[in-house]
């Protein structure tokens, strides 16, 4: 995918300020273009995933060498190195476990992982939800493809029931992760969903995550039309797009804190799928680098000066 | 200097104190949990952060995540925790993230006998983990050793940008000494990893390196470099940024390379070990950990009887100092290795003296029962009958 032809520079000025940005001065201001083409398929969401992050970096108006970002395997797994930012390119799942290293060890930063639906809720889930019960000051945006599409579309905890992958040519049995429910449910301060197919939407919710005190997580469903949609009646990019337009619920962006909405994602009928897009959780609690400084400095206290206990 | 009775796995905690360790991530297991509970409460008081991790892939991950930020960061662990870590471990070396662990052995496979000692791990410490990483690997025999050699891990660690295991034992790690420890660690001298010495837009990235033996400076997330920590394609040689295109072959075999001639080429500098009387030793000695001291205690009863026994205490076990072993068993006809497992060191040492025909026969115990002096010297006498 060509990010520069995603967005001619003579299209007309439109209202949202994110989307009017030309995305020639943010790949400017936030990425390194490779020399050669993008590594993600042709049509991929990861492509206007990355451009949302790029805009919700410019929303929050990060400074980019304070960034840092990790990730393991999976597509998404390149991206980490199309920011200016630092990345920590680690192991299948760990992405949690790197980002709370580098948060705790300089709370300064700006600390990003980026995660597929497979990375996060199956190898690494629990890292995920230790990192979400710490409530450690991270931003987790799950790139939710509903399979395993680094290694040809195999089923992950998120592929829809009945739906065909690889390793489920006959229809999913097992039952599907709401990713954002288990995200609550772990403790999460921050939760929210949100789609490829709704740009300005996506870059609110990624840079009110970054912005949140605490852990946030961010669902992105992003479509993965070559492997799930194929296998699913949706072989086109564009009917994955329309899948999540018209099924989508948008909930208010900003809900209250301390509240949230109970609406499930995936609807038991499959006829009537819903996906709730929006803020879903809000809930302000101490936050764990902020708590360790304290407990830090009484420790402290206690022996100025010594090195030696 | 002041002493002061230590526990062994305190000593390993005061000794990456010393280092300059300021992050460590932990989960209990016995026989080191010790590590974890004194860390919770010293990380703090010098200014670091103890942070208890859900699994030892979690502790791996995040001291690998802190290291990236310039932070010295330190795990410990033992027995299945070992084998857990062995995924991110893997990844650190070839990542080149300076890491030191502590590998506080129990004895038996799968989750083994918790409360028992074992040098079950050499081999493991080299290849436990995929994709041929080399392995700088230091193993202490008394307590007050576990200090220096955890500080002299830490700045070997930073030195050569890669992971450090100490190989403790059970044994060590829960026996107490009274040990001499330095009033002020500010005035001990650490090492620091190189870092760049050029402005940002001319830094080539963490893996710019053209010869073998380059130790390439690695930047500190957040001070101002893009840097990228990763194991895979990433060295291309000569650096330059990102290489997700794929790496090309001969990159592949650079970077494989240089990962172990890094460290070969500085042998010198990682290999640390003791002899005794070997100058005229018929007989020599081999042992590392807590074992070496029964080969010292043999070789003293040995010579009371006329025979001419020395001793290679082995601190460094891997790089393996080949080297060493033949210099020391120069005059040897016979050499026993006694270690509390089934002849790990006894390959290695067999593999340095291949083809000078000295017989090499080995002690062995997996019982947890350390093994005596008159073991040793049974075996002496046997072997040179």
């Amino acid at each position: 995918m060509n990010l520069h032809n995603e967005m001619p520079a003579t299209r007309a000025p439109k209202k949202k300020p994110d989307l009017q940005r030309p995305l020639d001065e943010l790949v400017e201001l936030y990425a390194t273009v490779p020399d050669k083409a993008f590594r993600y398929c042709p049509g991929c969401g990861l492509g206007m995933a990355q451009s949302a992050i790029m805009r919700a970096f410019h929303r929050v108006g990060v400074d980019i060498t304070k960034v840092a970002t990790a990730g393991g395997s999976g597509c998404y797994s390149v991206m980490g190195h199309y920011f200016q930012s630092s990345h920590i390119h680690g192991s299948h799942g760990r992405g949690c476990a790197y980002a709370t290293g580098l948060k705790l060890a300089r709370p300064e930063l700006t600390v990003l992982t980026l995660q597929g639906d497979g990375d996060l809720l199956a190898i690494g889930g629990n890292h995920f939800i230790h990192a979400a019960r710490r409530n450690i000051d991270i931003t987790v945006i799950c790139f939710n493809n509903y399979n395993f599409g680094d290694t040809g579309g195999q089923f992950a905890p998120t592929t829809p029931l009945g739906s065909k992958t690889d390793t489920s040519s006959l229809g999913m049995p097992e039952p599907a992760f709401d990713a954002c429910k288990l995200a609550i449910g772990a403790g999460a301060g921050f939760v929210a969903r949100s789609t490829v197919a709704h740009p300005a939407h996506l870059t609110k919710m990624i840079a009110d995550a970054i912005e949140w005190k605490g852990f946030a997580f961010v669902e992105v469903l992003q479509h993965c039309h070559v492997l799930w949609g194929r296998r699913n009646g949706m072989p086109e990019a564009m009917d994955m797009m329309r899948f999540y337009t018209d099924n989508s619920v948008l909930n208010p962006s900003r809900i209250p804190e301390d509240e949230h909405f109970d609406i499930p994602v995936y609807s038991e009928d499959e006829k009537n799928v819903k996906f709730v897009l929006g803020v879903l959780h809000k809930e302000r609690k101490p936050e764990f680098t902020e708590e360790y400084a304290k407990l830090r400095a009484k420790a402290m206290a206690k022996m100025p000066g010594k090195v030696q206990s | 200097m002041t002493k002061r009775l230590l526990l062994g796995n305190d000593a390993f905690c005061e000794g990456l104190i010393a280092g300059g360790v300021r992050f460590y991530a932990g989960y209990p297991i016995t026989p080191a949990t010790e590590i974890a509970e004194a860390m919770s409460r010293r990380m703090p008081e010098v200014g670091g952060t103890y942070v208890q991790m859900e699994d030892e892939l979690g502790s791996m991950a995040a001291i690998m995540g802190a290291s990236a930020t310039g932070v010295k960061s330190a795990t410990a662990s033992a027995g299945p925790g070992m084998a857990l870590m062995q995924n991110e471990l893997g990844q650190a070396i070839a990542a080149e993230i300076p890491l030191v662990v502590v590998n506080v052995q129990r004895a038996g496979p799968g989750i083994g006998n918790a409360t028992r000692s074992g040098q079950m791990e050499v081999m493991q410490s080299r290849y436990g983990a995929n994709g041929e990483v080399p392995a700088v690997v230091l193993a202490p025999s008394t307590v007050e050793e576990a200090f220096w050699l955890t500080l002299k891990a830490v700045n070997l660690s930073e030195m050569l940008r890669t992971v450090v295991i100490v190989l403790g034992e059970g044994i060590l790690g829960l026996q107490r000494a009274v040990v001499d420890l330095p009033d002020d660690y500010d005035e001990i001298e650490v090492v620091n990893r190189p870092r760049p010495s050029v402005p940002p837009r001319e830094f080539l990235g963490n893996y710019a390196a053209n010869e073998l033996s380059e130790v390439p400076p690695i930047a500190d997330f957040g001070s101002g470099y893009k840097s990228i920590v990763s194991s895979v394609g990433i060295s291309r040689r000569g650096g330059g940024d990102i290489s997700i295109l794929g790496l090309a072959v001969d990159d592949q075999d650079f970077t494989i390379r240089r990962l172990h001639q890094k460290l070969l080429d500085r042998k010198n500098e990682i290999t640390l070990f003791e002899q005794l009387m070997t100058d005229d030793a018929e007989i020599v000695y081999i042992a590392f950990g807590t074992q070496a001291l029964s080969a010292i205690g043999a070789m003293h009863e040995a010579r009371a009887r006329g025979i001419k026994a020395g001793v290679l205490r082995l601190i460094s076990i891997w790089p393996f100092p080949d080297e060493v072993v033949r210099a020391c068993c120069a005059k040897a006809r016979a050499v026993v290795v006694p270690e509390m497992n089934l002849g790990q060191a006894r390959l290695l040492v067999g593999n340095a003296l291949a083809n000078t025909g000295i017989k090499i026969v080995g002690v062995n115990r997996v019982d947890s029962i350390t093994i005596k002096p008159v073991e040793i010297l049974d075996k002496t006498t046997e072997v040179l009958s």
